[in-house]
């Protein structure tokens, strides 16, 4: 019999019942709750009369729509400009002292962007199943376990019966060998893979990423790359358990204490595909084709090399292909045929649950360093994805770098990923951004979103068009 | 839950594929912390020229013309019919809320994404998957005949054309039973509570750190 993906591993491990149509009750270990997707979830248990199943599974914070100005963001929850934000913040602070469930509020210490805040705490766990009413919730599984997105049904469910309704996927191995060349990072692989695999190349799919280029990215790096399994069709996206895994759960807050770390240490080296696992999809990339990436449409598949050029729609032989190229291409004010770095950038934001850790600042600050924003770009967003994010760039300096260079230091936050606070793009302005999704209207009303590496932001923030930062001096 | 049997509605086609959940219903929506009330807000950005907000008065709006929720042959409106992977994007459940808020009951198309489809029928909605051949051909009649209508037979799994003809369809079974019942999936999983008790006993003692480590 051939051996175990990781995937179906993590599956076995919490499968608590198979029903006759292929479903089964699956247990959830974790579960993190934020501002957007919960309040219908509680307003259910309310009205059905039921309670969470077991409270400590649970942690809250507030991001989604939490401003990331700090005059407004100074005053806590009273000072939310906008009333509906005030409203699902507050709503969140009710419902968790409601129902006991521990939560970081706007401004504590903990607080922060769900994906990042989950891994930071130890709350995520390698082994653990893990959900939330986000569809980046795949980040995670970068630590080696079983992540996914949910809705708000599920959410209501999860916290009611502590088990989710799943089928479950197949497995798919993405397998990237290699060395990255310099200036090359794991946004850039990630955009590489979707663009090679299609936005719906994974769906149906658990994608574990392996092979040496990612056992050679740091445990930060693997999560952007688990960040967007999502971006191509997968729900799940998986790394397998490393040594530099168990090193980054060291003494987290929420990490198994002294007595059983030896014990939850020996089970997480198991996680891994047996050798003779079989996958029913195997996708390879070699690391040292990969070059900066930029999307130029409205779709996270839409993307080319930094040397590249804007496809012509004219070009491609598939209908649904050329007219969704077409569309695109209006909708970004861009013509086929014309090289990426002839787009100007109006505003940049390096951020969210995709780019906005320690290393991703670091990355960031070095190509700042030293240098301006352009006097084209009307604003560059710095949003670090939490608290402790925010206190180690600081401790570090990298606030005073960008702040030198004319960019914006701001509270952590989504801020500009979906821009449901204050953050937006105005109408027709191009964003250089390390977000996930280029979808029309993603970052504002008629905004036009460049999906990039923090480096590579930075790259555009600096000279105003998108370029290859490997071309820059000093770099 | 709203129990669906069968359902005979006027088919309303949107001839693109991709359709995420931000066109479905755009982000500015999430905020609210209702089910209900989404409607008139469905497609907002497809459907309107303007920008629209949770409450905003849509009656004096100015419209997209060209849009087909818009154009009076599809008004009243139950069946949408479209291309391949409707509803990509984001998780929310927003994007099924606005679908039945506006009176959609099913929704026919060559694929879906994942999250949508699943939520789908935890509201009630019926999500059905032809071959693009299919769908090609119903977005011909569609067109040629005002007023188009289809019936959907759900128990039976399949799709009446006005001229006779009869599509069958696939669905999952126990999808099927819950639709057609109206069955609460809580409720349903409750019913196996001492098979989750059982198991979590046991994990407890497998993977102790996993419990009682948040307070
Ligand atoms: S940063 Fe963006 S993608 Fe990540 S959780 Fe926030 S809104 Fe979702």
């Amino acid at each position: 019999m051939a051996g175990k993906t990781l995937y179906d591993k993590l599956w076995d491990a919490h499968l608590v019942e198979s029903r006759e149509d292929g479903t089964a009750l699956i247990y959830i270990d974790r579960h993190i709750i934020h501002e957007v997707t919960s309040p219908q979830a509680f307003e259910g248990l309310r009205l059905s009369g039921r309670k969470p199943w077991r409270i400590d599974t649970n942690v809250a914070t507030p991001d989604h729509n939490v401003p990331t100005d700090l005059d407004e963001r100074k005053g806590g929850i009273d000072t939310i400009v906008d009333e509906v934000s005030r409203i699902q913040v507050r709503t969140l602070d009710n419902n968790c002292d409601e129902f006991g469930i521990k939560e970081f509020k706007i401004n504590d210490h903990g607080q922060g962007i769900v994906h990042v805040m989950g891994p930071e705490q130890g709350f995520t766990l390698p082994g653990a199943t893990v959900v939330c009413g986000d569809s980046h919730t795949a980040t995670h599984g970068a630590l080696g376990c079983l992540a996914h997105g949910i809705g708000t049904s599920e959410v209501e469910h999860v916290l009611a019966t502590q088990c989710l309704v799943a089928s479950k996927m197949k497995n798919m191995l993405v397998k990237v060998d290699g060395k990255l060349g310099p200036g090359v990072t794991a946004k850039d692989v990630i955009l590489a893979i979707i663009g090679e695999i299609g936005t719906a190349g994974g769906t149906g799919y658990a994608i574990e990423f392996g092979g040496s280029t990612i056992r050679d990215l740091s445990v930060e790096g693997r999560m952007t790359i688990c960040n967007m399994a999502i971006e191509a069709g997968a729900r799940v996206g998986l790394v397998a358990v490393d040594e530099k895994t168990i090193d980054y759960m060291e003494g987290r807050p929420f990490a198994p204490s002294s007595d059983m770390w030896d014990k939850a240490v020996d089970y997480w080296r198991t996680l891994h595909s047996d050798d003779d696992a079989h996958f029913d999809a195997v996708i390879e990339l070699n690391a040292a084709d990969i070059e900066p990436y930029v999307s130029w449409g409205t779709s996270p598949e839409m993307v080319v090399p930094v040397s590249g050029l804007i496809p012509r729609p004219e070009e491609q032989s598939d209908e649904t292909r050329r007219k969704g190229y077409q569309r695109a291409l209006e909708y970004m004010g861009l013509e086929g045929g014309i090289p990426v770095t002839k787009i100007k950038i109006d505003k940049v934001f390096i951020g969210s649950c995709t780019n906005s850790r320690i290393e991703d600042l670091r990355a960031a600050a070095a190509v700042a360093k030293g240098r301006k924003k352009a006097d084209s770009i009307q604003k560059v967003y710095v949003v670090p994805g939490s608290h402790l994010v925010k206190e180690q760039a600081e401790a570090e300096g990298l606030d005073k770098i960008f702040m030198e260079a004319g960019m914006d230091w701001r509270e952590p936050g989504c801020s500009m990923c979906l821009a449901m606070n204050s953050d937006v793009l105005g109408r027709g302005e191009h964003c250089a951004s390390t977000s996930n999704r280029n979808f029309e209207g993603r970052q504002g009303a008629g905004g036009r979103t460049h999906l990039v590496s923090p480096a590579m932001a930075v790259a555009a923030a600096v000279t105003g068009y998108i370029t290859d930062v490997r071309a820059l001096p000093n770099v | 839950m709203k129990a669906f049997t069968t359902h005979k509605g006027i088919v309303a086609p949107i001839d693109l594929a991709n359709i995420d959940t931000d066109m479905i219903i755009p982000k500015q929506f999430l905020k609210s912390i209702n089910r209900t009330g989404f409607g008139p807000y469905l497609f907002d950005e497809m459907r309107y020229e303007d920008e629209g907000w949770y409450g905003k008065d849509c009656a004096t709006r100015p419209l997209k013309k060209e849009f087909p929720l818009n154009q009076a042959r599809y008004q009243g409106t139950s069946i949408l019919l479209t291309r391949e992977n409707f509803g990509c994007g984001s998780s929310r459940e927003h994007a099924p809320w606005a679908l039945d808020d506006y009176g959609i009951r099913a929704i026919i198309a060559p694929s879906f994404a994942d999250i949508f489809y699943n939520n789908c029928f935890k509201n009630g909605l019926l999500p059905i998957i032809l071959d693009k051949g299919t769908v090609s051909e119903l977005f011909e009649e569609v067109e040629a005949n005002p007023g188009y209508a289809l019936e959907i037979d759900l128990a039976n799994q399949v799709i009446r054309r006005g001229n006779g003809g009869e599509i069958h369809f696939q669905i999952d079974a126990f999808r099927k039973h819950c639709l057609l019942e109206g069955l609460d999936e809580i409720g349903l999983t409750l019913q196996s509570a001492e098979k989750i008790q059982a198991f979590e006993t046991g994990h407890r003692e497998r993977q102790p750190w996993m419990f009682d480590a948040i307070r």
